[in-house]
């Protein structure tokens, strides 16, 4: 069930991100300054850990995505689906120890 | 005290036996959509995140560079095109679980089908309409390759 309320609470957070991010770029057909303002934005502290609250919101978006396509094609799907979200979060472990701390250099030495 | 409860999972349509069955593609679209954009969003945020400087190297710039080749900008018009179905086709299930009375039903519809169109349609028209070397625009702005 977990699986299921986090699959929903993350997609709608990504929809409505996607919703701003299409505008912020929509802006380099506006300026260069008008893009460079916002996107100057995307580089603070504060936002940069919000990235990484993103990227969090994705990876397990994407994989357990992954998850629930097994459980429907796969023949053995539903008998290891309690094993595979445990696969999900294990690859969530490891995709954000990659990404995060490399992450928050790009936006912490600049 | 006669009142009766519909059994769970009652549809509030019967599905329909003739026809196109939409909600049979939505339910494949939502998975064929889903494994390419695992491909594009990785590749999206690998380029723009973990690739060089990551974020605080994005400037109109790097926009302008990326999208000087149709390789990125085909990339993220298929990203624009089938992140954004998805999304609105997922928020269309939350609406169909959650929304009571059929006017604000109609409503959130309204408004996601809207949202996406548009998007879609300002997205698009950005990525292929798009000038990297904007004239009279500050050289310090702009990609390298307008210089030339």
């Amino acid at each position: 069930m977990w699986s299921w309320v986090l699959h929903r609470i993350t997609g709608v957070a990504i929809f409505f991100f996607l919703l701003v991010h299409i505008l912020d770029t929509a802006l380099v057909r506006v300026s260069p300054e008008a893009y460079n303002a916002v996107i100057g934005t995307y580089q603070t502290p504060i936002m940069g850990l919000g990235e990484v609250a993103l990227v969090g919101a994705i990876v397990f978006h994407a994989f357990n995505g992954l998850r629930i396509i097994l459980i429907d094609f796969w023949s053995k799907g539903t008998k290891y689906q309690k094993v595979m979200f445990y696969v999900v979060i294990a690859l969530w472990v490891i995709t954000m120890l990659g990404f995060t701390p490399r992450h928050l250099i790009n936006v912490f030495s600049h | 005290m006669s009142q009766t409860l519909d059994a769970p999972r009652t549809p509030v349509r019967p599905a329909r036996k003739k026809g196109v069955n939409w909600e049979k593609w939505g339910w494949i679209y939502m998975r064929v959509s889903g494994v390419v954009l695992v491909v594009l969003i990785f590749g999206h945020l690998f380029m723009n995140l973990m690739v060089g400087d990551g974020v605080s190297a994005i400037d109109f710039a790097f926009v302008g560079g990326k999208w000087a080749s149709p390789f990125w900008q085909w990339w993220d018009v298929a990203m624009l095109w089938l992140a954004l179905i998805h999304g609105g086709n997922g928020m269309r299930t939350l609406v169909n679980d959650y929304a009571r009375g059929p006017k604000l039903r109609a409503a959130f519809k309204v408004a996601i089908l809207a949202s996406v169109a548009i998007l879609i349609l300002l997205g698009t028209l950005v990525v292929f309409t798009f000038d990297p070397c904007p004239v009279g625009q500050p050289a310090d702005l702009l990609p390298s390759f307008c210089a030339a």
